[in-house]
């Protein structure tokens, strides 16, 4: 690997959390014996000796199978059932926004500069005195626009290159995984950077100003995102494709894309939801950083992070103009990190199966 | 152990030819001249233009052209700022101590609350807690680093006016005095960028050593008749930690974004900054040059961690 | 009579999960006597360890709660306060784990975790401990002891291991060792090693040993007194001797009825099934026996010969091929429609490797495998896929052998559309007709695998494997991770189908009483090579080869009366299969020592048996 892991133990990383979840293997290939965890969520069974306790009986309750089960333990998880009423909300506020709130959001009105929160500006005013909830709520969108578009780029690259490595026997796999290690130690906000700082003028050629930095932006974050999905999408193609299930359709005279379609992609399909659901809230806050430096989008497309950009000079004098677009960002990515940890208890992800 | 280091030595020369390559390429695919800013920027003097142009060869074909580039910069010769017209290896290499300062500090305090509490919590897992730890770790990695900046600003500068908001490379100053006005320059800047890897840290830390502390191993240790505080820290934390080591190298890129994020709020005159402020100046060789430094500390740190897992597990140097 | 040196009375054991608490032992009560071997023995789910590690106060302390006395030497183990626990834990008890590869600490020399006990409960200064480490790792009989003793874990073998486990729990000379199935994970020959070390190490040392197992051979070999546990309860209790004689519980004696003997098949002609006692009366339902199942045919239906399967090793500094396994290597049988062939010997002989390279889910790397004439290598990969129908596997895990979000239902009409042996409609009844006759009742085809036991499991991929009308099924282990009483259904099952059906098994097993119950013929394998082959009384009646011997002597024998009639074993490990890439297998030559029964020329390395490592 591009100089990072010994022996490339399967790690991810921007699954801003649980190692464990992406079958973190913590001894090196070469060694013989190794740590893996069985995952098994339960306490009494974490300890080998006291899984024979209840081995042979049926784990699960009949009554709930598939997705009333999966549902059953999301719901257990509150912090993750409470995110998602907070994530429709704000889905739902911004969709709904400018029907509720028809103020247009490059009213300048130099009579109503830099004001606090009051019945005329729910969320103040900015310098030039334009509303600033509706700039949320047009910045909103945005968003979570560029979280969403960003995450399918970043998901199908990382399920396509992973899947390809994960069913090579050849030299493909190999070079796949030492490109997908090369492009995790390319340092991503820099090269974010300078791809837009690159190619921001041509693309706003051809898409105009507002889709071309909206397309630029989405491929660039996508096409820095989706190496965690691929190297998980490996480790899972890897132990899947030995597992006896996998052999005992191929000796069935299954073909190898009926072993991926059939059994392969579905049972390791739970943990890319996660960290499908992860890598939405790191493209948001990847969004934000970019317009926060300034780099991201125009100063008439005011995202969240380009409003804390605007509002940085003025922290003093008007700091709701920071606080409502920090406190939005922070909200929506806690709460789709929540949900992220709620479908990996859900979907039992953090078993490699 | 020899054979091992040898092997990491050598993986990371590819690592960064590819890193290169791609940066390149990244120029190179660039539309335009990426010096046509030159052209019309009146205040660049025209052998200045001349000469760049020649030095990197832009008539030249691209493996040409990167072979050319390649060798100028493993030589030191990185080029010219057109903005600050100076060596831009002289300026960078003036900067990256602050950069490493900031983020070494950083990432010595995040480890610093990172491991007890992600030991602690693994030990006692769904205690209270472990649930208030997880809960301040999910916070915490999802308050973006300028947010958090700019709530510390808020607070400890404008309110409390207890620290200053911008960090001054050149303090006229002596004695204790001087140590005094760096470290409370630097409070800011460090404490953002390291709670938020803290956070992360923290899942790592209690996820690896969860998983180790329900391996036999360690049932066997108490079935020795050690006290608990020895189990934890002989037999548990020195195994859990090791994966640890590779997770946090696999965080650098992470780290280093945070690092451009912190200078820019706090002013810091490191590398990061350097580098905004050049893509703004549109000052290409700068920000090439930067690009580079910050890949070569990428595969750097990377090679530190890759030494500190052969060092720290006794399976590898017969891998 | 002395007082018992440990006397558990009415011991409960619970779990919380998910908020609730569940109870796992209820009410267990055993005695064990100083110097004495108590068995605790029962299957999968029976307590037997939970009560282990309860009596250490070793369940996790948040989750779980004891109640009921254990009483050692006077003190109640489950009321003392924990640093006083900490006393008595690896000093007056000591325990060993079933695990040997992962009971070690990977990133402490053996030496130190040997010392680290010693220095704790002794006293002993780091220098002092480990010069006595090199002791006891001589008392455990580890060549070179001195040399070893600051090396780390990953450097010695599963047996080894064990050793080391075993030498670590003895270091405090403890009053009495808690052995929780200390030789399950290892292979046969080893276990012998280690029941025979741990016997005489019990003499010397004048212990008490409770030893937790599911494994009726070993209780027969080394306990006085033994304790049958199931469900949480202990079910009878008394003298080994006498409970192998004549069990009072109907469970007990439906567990021994289906322990498979060596032995007991001599004088049979064919195929066996195991007599089904029912566990709650204890009615004895003795089947009857099988029909000849082999018909006289032109030829075989498979014949293999000069298989060969290698894979490369890769290390180095750049992935460079630096070995290689050989994993088989030139291996030539015949089986016959109706027959079963079995596959035998220990970890890494190249058993299951054949068994794949046959179906051809690995490639192999030369040699021929004609399936009725045909040769299965020789196949593109339609005509593969065409002519898989014929073969089917059943592998050994049967948690993984189903794929987890499929019904059952579909997992079985899945090769029957596959194949385009029916439409749904079809497929649908005929999977039906296939859970029915595998004593399944039809309507579990919508539920999911977790929703099954092991041994239910195993009979839906039976199901699954029968489904395309194969002729012959390669059977990896498929008997091997069922409980004993399990096993024997399935194992009756499986004769039973190929009574009706005609099939030929290839019956991969280490499990040498099993392999004596169902084989027609036999064929040991031993570091990727068949040593012996032939009919299954003339391998098990008259072995000729030293391995089959050896392998054959190490089996625990399920009979109190037969005990140490076995010769003394050497420390041997098994040799493993890797080779330099320049190496060349040694031309082999066979003699037919009876009809049908061949057995390979060996080398002077087999002979004189070496003398065993002081």
């Amino acid at each position: 690997m591009a100089g990072s892991t010994p022996a490339s133990p399967s790690v991810d990383l921007t699954v801003a959390g649980d190692p464990a979840f992406l079958g973190l293997d913590p001894s090196p290939a070469s060694a013989g014996s190794h740590l893996v965890s069985d995952g098994t969520a339960a306490l009494a069974a974490a300890y080998p000796a006291l899984a024979a306790a209840v081995p042979d009986a049926p784990a699960v309750d009949r009554r709930r199978s598939g997705a009333g089960e999966v549902w059953f333990r999301f719901s257990r998880h509150r912090l993750a059932l409470a995110s998602v009423f907070v994530l429709a909300a704000l889905v739902l506020g911004v969709v709904l926004g400018p029907v509720l709130w028809p103020t247009a959001i490059d009213d300048i009105d130099f009579s109503a500069m830099l004001q606090g929160p009051s019945a005329a500006h729910p969320f103040g005013t900015d310098d030039l005195g334009q509303d600033l909830l509706a700039r949320m709520i047009y910045g909103g969108r945005i968003s979570l626009a560029v979280g969403v578009a960003a995450m399918l780029v970043a998901t199908v690259v990382g399920l396509t290159v992973g899947s390809l490595a994960g069913m090579s026997r050849g030299a493909l796999g190999p070079l796949l995984m030492w490109v997908t290690d090369l492009f995790l130690a390319l340092p991503q906000l820099p090269l974010l950077l300078l791809l837009i700082y690159l190619f921001r003028d041509a693309l706003k050629r051809v898409f105009g100003v507002e889709g071309g930095v909206f397309v630029m932006i989405v491929l660039v974050i996508g096409g820095l995102g989706w190496m965690p999905v691929a190297r998980l999408v490996r480790a899972q193609f890897l132990s899947l494709r030995e597992k006896e299930f996998v052999e005992a359709a191929r000796s069935q005279g299954g073909t190898t894309l009926h072993l991926v379609l059939r059994h392969i992609l579905p049972n390791a399909l739970g943990p890319v939801i996660v960290a499908g659901t992860i890598e939405v809230s790191s493209a948001i806050i990847a969004e934000s950083t970019l317009s926060f430096l300034g780099l991201g989008f125009p100063p008439d497309i005011p995202t969240w992070g380009r409003i804390l950009f605007d509002a940085k000079d003025h922290l003093d004098t008007a700091t709701h103009w920071a606080l409502f677009p920090g406190l939005a960002i922070f909200l929506t990515v806690l709460s789709i990190n929540f949900i992220g940890d709620g479908l990996r208890d859900a979907l039992d992800a953090r078993r490699v199966v | 152990m020899g054979a091992y280091l040898t092997r990491r030595l050598l993986i990371a020369i590819p690592s960064l030819l590819g890193i290169s390559l791609i940066l390149f390429v990244v120029l190179a695919l660039a539309p335009g001249d990426p010096f046509s800013e030159l052209a019309t920027n009146p205040s660049v003097p025209p052998e200045v233009r001349m000469a760049l142009r020649a030095k990197f060869g832009l008539d030249d074909p691209v493996m040409f052209r990167y072979w050319h580039w390649l060798v100028a910069m493993a030589g030191g010769d990185w080029g010219f700022s057109f903005q600050s017209r100076t060596d831009v290896a002289a300026l960078i290499l003036g900067r990256v101590p602050t950069t490493l300062f900031v983020v070494g500090s950083s990432q010595v305090l995040a480890l610093v609350v990172a491991v007890p509490v992600g030991i602690v919590a693994a030990v006692r897992p769904y205690s209270l807690f472990d649930k208030v730890a997880n809960t301040l770790a999910f916070a915490g990695f999802s308050l973006p680093t300028f947010f958090t900046g700019i709530l510390f600003i808020l607070v400890f500068s404008i309110q409390l006016h207890w620290l200053p908001f911008v960090y001054d490379a050149d303090i006229q100053a002596t004695g204790f005095q001087w140590y005094w006005l760096h470290v409370k320059q630097a409070i800011m800047p460090v404490c953002v960028l390291g709670f938020f890897q803290a956070a992360s840290y923290t899942r790592y830390v209690r996820s690896a050593v969860l998983d180790v502390a329900r391996l036999d191993y360690v049932t066997t240790a108490r079935a020795k008749g050690l006290a608990d505080s020895t189990v934890t820290l002989r037999h548990i934390a020195r195994n859990g930690l090791i994966p640890v080591v590779t997770l946090v190298a696999l965080q650098m890129p992470a780290v280093f974004g945070g690092a451009i994020v912190t200078e820019q709020i706090f002013r810091v005159p490191g590398i990061g900054a350097l580098l905004i402020n050049a893509m703004l100046s549109n000052d290409t060789p700068v920000v090439m040059a930067v690009t580079f430094v910050f890949a070569c500390l990428v595969v750097l740190f990377n090679l530190i961690a890759d030494l500190l897992y052969g060092w720290l597990d006794p399976r590898i140097s017969f891998g | 009579m002395t007082a018992p040196l440990l006397d558990v009375q009415n011991l409960t054991t619970s779990f919380r999960r998910d908020g609730a608490w569940r109870e796992v032992v209820h009410g267990v009560s055993f005695t064990v006597n100083p110097r004495e071997t108590v068995a605790l023995v029962g299957e999968s789910g029976s307590g037997k360890s939970v009560s282990a590690l309860s009596l250490m106060r070793l369940t996790p302390r948040d989750s779980s709660r004891s109640g009921g006395r254990a009483l050692f030497e006077g003190r109640d183990l489950l009321a003392l306060p924990e640093a006083e626990m900490r006393k008595v834990r690896g000093d007056a008890i000591a325990m060993v784990f079933q695990e040997p590869m992962t009971s070690l600490n990977p990133v402490l020399t053996i030496g130190f975790q040997i010392a680290e006990g010693l220095m704790l409960h002794r006293g002993l200064t780091r220098d002092a401990a480990e010069a006595e480490a090199v002791r006891l790792l001589d008392r455990v009989r580890i060549p070179a002891a001195r040399s070893r003793l600051h090396d780390y874990p990953h450097r010695f073998s599963g047996g080894m291991r064990q050793r080391v486990v075993i030498a670590m729990a003895l270091a405090c000379r403890p009053k009495l060792l808690i052995a929780d199935e200390p030789t399950t994970a290892l292979d046969v020959t080893v276990q012998a090693q280690i029941l025979d070390l741990l016997k005489s190490l019990q003499d010397q040392e004048g212990m008490a040993v409770l030893f937790i197992t599911h494994d009726m051979g070993v209780v027969a070999e080394i306990a006085d007194r033994t304790v049958v546990m199931r469900h949480g309860r202990a079910v009878e209790a008394g003298d080994t001797a006498a409970i192998f004689r004549g069990a009072e519980h109907p469970y007990t004696r439906a567990l021994l009825s289906s322990v498979p003997r060596l032995g007991s098949m001599a004088g049979e002609p064919r195929p066996l099934r195991f007599p089904i006692v029912s566990t709650t009366t204890g009615a004895v339902d003795v089947p009857p026996a099988l029909p000849d199942t082999l018909k006289p045919a032109d030829r075989p239906l498979l014949q293999v010969s000069g298989l060969t399967t290698r894979f490369d090793i890769r290390g180095g500094l750049f992935g460079r091929t630096r070995g290689r396994v050989h994993a088989v290597e030139n291996v030539s049988f015949d089986l016959r429609a109706g027959e079963t062939l079995s596959l035998v010997g220990e970890s890494g002989c190249g058993k299951s490797t054949t068994g794949r390279s046959v179906l051809r889910l690995i490639e192999p790397a030369a040699g021929s495998v004609l399936l009725d004439g045909e040769d299965v290598l020789k196949l593109g990969p339609a005509a593969l896929r065409e002519r898989r129908k014929g073969m089917q596997m059943i592998f050994q895990d049967p948690f993984a052998s189903l794929d987890p979000r499929m019904t059952v239902g579909k997992a079985i009409a899945e090769p029957i559309l596959l194949n385009r042996l029916g439409n749904r409609a079809e497929a649908r009844e005929r999977t039906a007709d296939l859970l029915a006759r595998v004593g399944l009742s039809p309507d579990m085809a919508g539920r999911f695998p977790h929703e099954f036991s092991g041994g239910q499991r195993q009979r839906v991929c039976i199901a699954r494997a029968l489904a395309v009308r194969p002729r012959l099924i390669v059977a990896d282990e498929s008997v091997s991770a069922l409980d004993v009483s399990v096993k024997a259904q399935v194992v009756n099952l499986m004769l039973e189908l190929q009574a009706s059906l005609g099939l030929a098994f290839l019956f991969i097993s280490h499990d040498m009483a099993v392999v004596e119950r169902v084989s027609h013929r036999v064929a040991v394998m031993y570091l990727g090579e068949i040593v012996e082959m032939g009919p299954r009384a003339a391998i098990f009646g008259a072995p000729q080869h030293p391995y089959t011997r050896r392998l054959l002597a190490a089996v625990p024998v399920p009979d109190p009366a037969r005990r140490g009639a076995r010769a003394a074993l050497s420390v041997d490990e098994i040799r493993n299969p890797i080779r330099a890439l320049d190496y060349l297998p040694p031309e082999r030559r066979y003699r037919e020592v009876s009809p049908g029964h061949v057995v390979q020329v060996w080398g002077e390395d087999w002979e004189p048996a070496r003398p065993a490592a002081a």
